[in-house]
Parts: C-alpha cells; structure tokens; sequence
C-alpha cells in the first residue's frame, strides 16, 4: 500500500513539471521539481529498512512536506486545487498506519476497509486532477480568445483612426472646394452683373458725349450772337452751357459710381461694417440685376416697383456683401418672372417690387415677385448649400446659401420667405439698426 | 411739327431742347416729353393729332418701347398714322427687327447722332 504515498508525491511534482513546461516559471522550478526522482531513493530506503507502516508513515510525511512546501509557493496559487486534494490520502494514509502500529488486530480485522480508504483517497487525487486540467483547459481557451479579441480590437481601432485620418483629409479639401466655390459664385455673380453694369455706364457715358458735342455748337452760336452784339442771347447760352457742363459732371459722377461699385463687389475679404444708405444700395442693385437680365433676355421686361421709406438711418453693414445678397434676390425675382413669363398668357406682367422699411430696431428690405414661386416641397431647402432648381451649369445652387450666411452669421440679422406656388415669392430681410 | 420724345431719362429733355435750338426758335419743330410708355399714352390720348413724330427709347422701365408701338399702331391707325422711331442703346438686331416687326418707321441707337437725327427730320419735312 505504502507506494501510493510515493507514487501521489513523485505524481505531484511531475504533473507540475509538465504542467509549467509551457510557461515562464519553468527555468525557475525545472531543477526542484526533478528532485521529484529522489523520491524514489527514499522510497528505497524506507523499503528496505522498515516494515510497511514505517513505510506509509515516511510516504505520508514526505507527501505532506512537500503539499507544505508548496503551499507556500505564490508560484502554484493557481494549482492549490490540485494540491490540497492530497491531504485526504495524508491523513487516511497515517490513520491507517497508526492504528496497524497500534492495535494491529483491529487493523487486521477491517484491512480491506482501510485498503478501500487509501485507495478511494488516492483515486479522488486523480479526480481532481482530471478536473482541475479541465479548468485550465477552459481557462486556456478563453484566454486565447481573450487574445484573439485583443488582437481584432487593435486591428479595428487601427482601420478606425486610418479612416478617420483619410475623413479629416477629405474633410480639409472640401473646405478647400467649399472657399473655391464661393469666390466662384462671386465671380459667376459679378459675371451676371458685367451686362447689367456695361448698360449702365453706356447711360451716363452717352450723356456726357452728347452734352459736350450740343455745349461745343453752343460755343459756335454764343461766338455768333457776340459778333452781332446780341449779348442777351448770349448769356443765355451761356447758362445753358453751364448747365450742360453739370449735366456732364453727373452723369461723369454717376458712371464713376458704377465702376466703384462693381470693383467693391468683386473685391473679397473686406469685412469693416460702414454706415450705408440702404434705399440707394438697393436701387442700384436691382437697375444692375435688371439690366443684366435684359442683356442676356432682349425680350424680356418687367416692371420695377420700388417703395424706398425716406428718412431711413443709415445702417452699419458690409455693403458689397449685402449687395451681393440683394443681387441674388433681384436675379431670383427676375428669373421667376422670366420663367413664368414664358408660360402665363398676355395678360402677365412680370413685377419685381422692392420695399424698404423701419421695423422697430431693424431696417426691412423687401424684395416680391409675381413669378413662379416657390413649392412648399423645397421651401426647407432652398438656404442649403448647392440646393438649385436651375438646370446644371446655369446655378451653382450657393446664392442663398451665401445670403443666409451674409445676413444671418455676419450681420446679425433675418431673411424670411413667404410663398405660394405659382403667385409668387417675397422675401424679407431685416438688418439690426445697432449691434 | 410736333415731336413727342419717350425716354425714362429725363436728362434727354434739356438735351433735345439744346440741340434743336434753332427749330424752336423758329417755331420749326415742338417737343413734348414723356418719361414712360404709359405717360406718352396718356399724353396721345389727347393729342395723337397734333403729334407727327414720335420718338421712343425701347428699354424702358414698365411698358416698353415696343409695347407703346404696338399700342400706337394699333390705336392710332387713322390716317395719317404718326412716324414712329426707335431709339436703344442695345444695337442688336432683335430689338431692330422686333421694332420693324411692329411697324416702327426708323430704328436709331444711343448715344444719338443729333446731325444724323436733323437729317431725317429734314426729309421727313420736306
């Protein structure tokens, strides 16, 4: 019986041993746990020198010894399952070797009893052995799944951060897109007013020749009524003339206005708020939309209704950045009409009005229409960015978008839409008197 | 001769008075103005008979220059219908074949040729 003793312990340390070869510890523990081998010697030993219950008791000792030591181990923490699963066959081991010292006829009587105990307690060692390398096995599994979600969650988080990176990349050249486009839409708008401004300036141009040329004969005839002594009829002349050469300097004035307008207009960045006359800024605008279209459109015409509340104060803004938008809002008018010009009968007079008013502590622009309006369906959508019912190439669908952004972010200020599918549109805008 | 002149500019009234002077003075020629289409209506209303000539811009605010020829020719049509001539500073052959179109007697461009203008009336007189 006494060998299952040794057999438990040489069982113990080779089990660790095999158990740790897959690990770290191994170099550390290798050379004590082949010390497992001298535990044969000393089963030797004990063999030969003593009976069989000296045997047992030097088996139980050196089993319990070493169940000791290794307890002690915070290397085999994980194994203190397997480990104290021995103690039952210590204690059964030295109760059945006491009592055969002791009372040797009791012993012999229940022999097979105490044969069963050791090997029950022996066998419940295998147990839980078997058990405990089931654990580990599951323990093993999970860790390698463990690992393997480890590694997956670095590789997404890596996928992650390059798609972002390339996100941000894009994201920075459709910013960049975005600025190209804007200057785009000025240019494309000031494109639209070249027309509209070429019309205009020829107005004042005309003018000033065709009140030189008439000033020039009245030199001739004032030169003719001296030389017949007619003086009265030459002063008159005289004031005529001089009359003439107001005449020239304003329309001379008027063109130089024009010109100043159109470079603010195409000039980017400036962005200094400066008191404006709001009534003249809109006038101008809407005569250079009109023009404009007209010059693309010969046939097209339509009636200018302007309701200008004298005495309005002067409003601090960026003029070229409002003109812009009331540009755009003129252009809009103008292309409703255009539109539903083409399909109303006769009887259709195309009409864009333009209001001004005092609201409280605001300053209201309207500017109203009687074209096609505006359908209820993209009433929400006709402020977003590249949203256009032009066809391709004829909108850059940026106009509103621009005017939001001008009226709204930079001025502090409101544009309102109201419209009915087929009447017409209005829109309002309101300019905050002070900020 | 009674000419009504049609223009939204009414910087071109001073102007016609300068140039025809002489015609004024000699009770030649008689200008009256209208500074749009619907005012030159109103104004023919009354005295399309006295009127010989009428002058009219095309691009006008409101009704147009072409709108107020087909109104007058279609208004005015007892004989002696007046002459009727265009003026536009949009040269284009549109705008002239439209004004033809609606029986403008003559198609002439800005800035005005004041001599060239004189030399019509001339003839036109005579």
């Amino acid at each position: 019986m006494y060998i299952l003793y040794f057999l438990a312990a040489f069982l113990l340390t080779f089990r660790l041993k095999k158990v740790l070869q897959d690990t770290p510890l191994y170099t550390k523990w290798k050379n004590q746990l082949n010390y497992g081998w001298g535990i044969w010697l000393i089963f030797g030993l004990a063999q030969s020198k003593m009976g069989d219950s000296g045997a047992s008791i030097v088996g139980c000792l050196l089993l319990l010894g070493l169940l000791q030591y290794l307890s002690r181990e915070p290397d085999f923490e994980p194994f203190q399952f397997y480990i104290t699963a021995h103690y039952p066959l210590v204690a059964v081991g030295l109760l059945d070797a006491l009592i055969e010292l002791i009372a040797p006829d009791f012993y012999e009587k229940w022999r097979s009893y105490f044969g069963f105990a050791v090997l029950a307690a022996f066998v419940w060692i295998y147990a839980r052995w078997v058990n405990s390398k089931k654990q580990r096995k599951d323990l093993e599994v999970a860790t390698r799944r463990n690992t393997e979600l480890d590694r997956l969650v670095t590789e997404r988080t890596a996928e992650l951060t390059k798609q972002k990176n390339e996100l941000q990349e894009t994201v920075k050249l459709l910013q960049a897109t975005q600025a190209q486009l804007i200057q785009q839409e000025k240019l494309a708008s000031l494109g639209e007013l070249t027309a509209g401004i070429a019309h205009e300036i020829q107005n004042p141009l005309n003018f000033v020749n065709n009140f030189s040329e008439v000033s020039m004969e009245l030199i001739d005839e004032m030169e003719e009524e001296l030389n017949k002594g007619d003086t009265a009829e030459a002063i008159a002349i005289a004031t005529d003339i001089k009359q003439n050469l107001e005449k020239i300097i304003h329309h001379g004035k008027r063109a130089d206005g024009i010109v100043k307008g159109m470079l603010q207009h195409s000039r980017s960045g400036g962005d200094t708020k400066e008191p404006t006359d709001i009534n003249k800024l809109a006038d101008e605008y809407l005569r250079l939309a009109y023009h404009g279209l007209r010059a693309k459109d010969k046939l097209f015409n339509a009636e200018l209704v302007t309701h200008f509340s004298e005495n309005l104060p002067l409003v601090g803004m960026i003029s070229q950045d409002v003109g812009r938008v009331l540009l755009n809002l003129f252009n809009n008018a103008f292309y409703a009409t255009q539109h539903k010009k083409a399909t109303a009968g006769a009887g259709y007079k195309p009409t864009v009005e333009l209001s001004t008013s005092l609201d409280g502590k605001n300053v209201r622009i309207t500017v109203k229409d009687n074209g096609t309006g505006i359908p209820d369906a993209i009433k929400d959508k006709i402020m977003q960015p590249f949203f256009t019912t032009k066809p391709t190439g004829e909108g850059t669908g940026l106009g509103l978008s621009l005017s939001y952004d001008i009226i709204v972010k930079a001025h502090g200020g409101k544009i309102d839409i109201q419209s009915k599918e087929g009447e017409g549109a209005e829109f309002i805008i309101l300019l905050p008197l002070t900020k | 001769m009674k000419i009504l002149v049609v223009d939204d500019e009414a910087d071109v009234q001073p102007l016609f008075l300068q140039c025809f002077r002489k015609e004024i003075r000699e009770h030649e020629i008689e200008f009256d103005f209208a500074l749009s289409g619907e005012e030159a209506l109103v104004y023919l209303k009354e005295k399309h008979s006295e009127v010989v000539l009428i002058l009219s811009d095309i691009n006008m605010p409101g009704m147009s220059g072409i709108d107020l020829l087909s109104r007058i020719r279609h208004d005015y049509n007892v004989p002696p219908p007046p002459v009727v001539m265009m003026i536009t500073a949009y040269g284009d052959e549109e705008n002239h074949r439209q004004a033809i179109e609606n029986g403008a007697n003559d198609f002439l461009t800005k800035p005005l040729d004041f001599n060239l203008l004189k030399e019509k009336l001339k003839t036109l007189l005579a």
